[in-house]
């Protein structure tokens, strides 16, 4: 996956991501991605190439537990989000869209940064700067959820969890 | 080895003991969605191929975010989800009946259930010792269908409040305190078991605060043992018969633990734009309101309104100060208007509205004006919150809100107890 920094800072909470004032758009999932983030970046939804990676600090997606915010992230055309630390539910919800997630340093990545993300290696090449950081994967049952791109597909493969 | 109360819980579940950093497929017992979340997991469990839940009498889905709804497209997927709950027989709370935590906890949850919804709220049903936990709409989907989810069982933060709480301090300021120490990613995975004297003598429905606060911490779920006091809570709903004791063993193995004194605490707000940048009122007495806010799965319970009217008995909300009142459930508000509480907050100048979230989600029901400044006792002050991300929104207990109502400034409700 290649694909250009949106930098975000610490505690990026689902109401930045998916603001409350739009509640009504949720069952129309293109209209809200046009709202994604538009609180802490408003030029982020309009600009945002395929492929692009939202990079956040501590605790990205902190709060409520709408699977609309990793969905309109994915939508509006994000590859991954990258972040020094995933609170719980995001994290779970991102996996299960089929959304990668990368726990990694990233303070060493600025905004409008060319990564290159290798997910089996484990590494973030930020070719900006000629630096590689490094990742630790993801937990085997979540592993093996992204992999069959998503837990829909996850469980329709194989009727029920398969996660050991 | 003994075992935390989350490692208790999930051992039950699966009949055999687990301890934390396990991961195991759990058989689910109760099922939570709402209006926000709901639509979207209707719409997961169709693709999964499902059309039957896993058991109707366990699937509860609450029309409460929007209700009753502001919007047409809110009023479509208030449709779809009667139409669901009417396809599977699942449990339907409809608008007015109050918020999902509130009446799940009333009526529904019960000592050792795996409770998951699909709202991270969810925790607040740890209070009754239920491994009560928040996801998104597909786990929940799949929840509903296979009646199973995955979890890894998390390590445990013990809290231990020891001593007496101080006149004008609550529940809520212990839990600010705890989020305050912890950050709002001190427990993220984790659990976090509330215990001690404090607790232990502590009314189910301050116990609630604690447990749904702990997401506020990053927490997967927040956790009381069950005891008397939490069989006298079932017996007054008529589920005396669902009540069963689990505590966490003497022995048990935490990742840390946090000592509180209660005694020494005092009356707490969080301040804009994070749960833990917590600051005693003292330090932010004066602050001007524009709106207070007194509801949600928080702080909306019979005792929380008991308070609000105690303070605000003979008095009037300050002229510049909007007061907005939300039960958070229709028997909370009936028990409210016997109790002659709601008579006593009309006519201190307040709003009334129907049991549900109304602004705490941003959705309806006083959103703030561009600059406006909020003290609510609701449980989430991130930016653009309450609908308006040119407002400012504080945390507080529910004393602290009413004395504030009547200075029209942030106040310390001991200056009028």
């Amino acid at each position: 996956m290649r694909g250009k920094a949106w930098k975000f800072g610490d505690n990026v909470s689902t109401d930045l991501i998916a603001p409350g004032r739009y509640y009504h758009l949720r069952s129309n999932l293109p209209e809200l991605a046009k709202h994604c983030l538009e609180d802490a970046d408003p030029n982020f939804a309009a600009n945002v190439k395929p492929g692009d990676f939202v990079v956040g600090g501590r605790n990205f997606g902190l709060g409520s537990s709408r699977e609309h915010a990793p969905v309109i992230i994915k939508m509006a055309g994000a590859g991954a989000v990258l972040a020094e630390s995933f609170a719980r539910i995001f994290y779970r919800n991102a996996v299960n869209v089929g959304l990668p997630v990368v726990e990694c340093d990233t303070s060493q990545i600025d905004a409008r940064d060319e990564l290159d993300i290798d997910v089996a290696a484990g590494v973030v090449r930020n070719l900006t700067r000629g630096t590689a950081i490094t990742f630790h994967p993801l937990e085997e049952a979540m592993r093996r959820i992204l992999e069959d791109g998503g837990l829909v597909e996850h469980i329709k493969k194989h009727g029920g969890f398969a996660i050991s | 080895m003994g075992l935390t109360l989350a490692e208790k819980i999930l051992s039950i579940n699966l009949a055999r003991e687990v301890h934390a950093g396990d991961f195991a497929v759990f058989t689910v017992n109760l099922c939570l969605l709402q209006d926000g979340t709901g639509p979207l997991a209707v719409r997961q469990f169709k693709k999964l191929g499902f059309s039957k839940v896993f058991d109707p009498k366990s699937v509860v889905i609450f029309l409460d975010h929007a209700a009753p709804s502001p919007k047409s497209e809110l009023s479509n997927d208030h449709m779809l989800l009667r139409e669901f709950a009417r396809e599977t027989g699942s449990v339907l709370s409809d608008v007015g009946d109050g918020v999902c935590h509130q009446v799940m906890s009333q009526y529904y949850t019960s000592p050792g259930d795996v409770l998951i919804g699909a709202d991270s709220h969810t925790v607040t049903g740890g209070a009754l010792a239920s491994f009560a936990t928040g996801m998104g709409s597909t786990d929940v989907a799949v929840g509903m269908g296979l009646g199973k989810t995955w979890l890894k069982v998390p390590a445990t933060t013990r809290i231990v409040a020891e001593g007496d709480l101080p006149v004008g301090v609550y529940s809520k300021d212990i839990i600010l305190h705890v989020i305050g120490t912890l950050g709002a990613d001190g427990a993220t995975y984790m659990s976090l078991e509330f215990g001690g004297g404090t607790i232990d003598r502590m009314a189910m429905s301050s116990r609630l605060v604690l447990a749904n606060m702990a997401v506020e911490a990053g927490a997967k779920v927040g956790l009381v043992a069950s005891d008397a006091l939490t069989q006298k809570y079932l017996v007054q709903y008529d589920r005396g018969a669902a009540y069963r004791e689990i505590r966490p063993d003497s022995d048990a193995t935490y990742a840390s633990v946090l000592e509180i004194d209660s005694a020494k605490l005092e009356p707490l707000v969080a301040c804009p734009h994070t749960v833990d940048n917590v600051k005693s009122v003292r330090e932010v007495a004066g602050t001007k309101l524009d709106q207070v806010m007194i509801g949600s799965c928080t702080n909306g319970r019979l005792d929380d309104l008991a308070v609000a009217a105690l303070i605000l008995r003979g008095k009037i909300r300050h002229v510049n100060t909007r007061l907005v009142v939300v039960p958070a459930s229709r028997r909370v508000f009936m028990e409210a208007v016997e109790a002659g509480y709601v008579k006593t907050l009309l006519e201190a100048g307040a709003v009334i509205m129907p049991p549900g979230c109304a602004s705490c989600c941003g959705v309806h029901g006083g959103i703030l004006g561009d600059g406006e400044v909020c003290l609510a006792t609701t449980n989430r002050n991130f930016l653009g919150r309450m609908g308006n991300p040119k407002s400012f929104v504080y945390l507080s207990s529910p004393a602290t809100a009413a004395a504030s109502a009547i200075k029209g400034e942030i106040t310390d409700p001991r200056e009028v107890l």
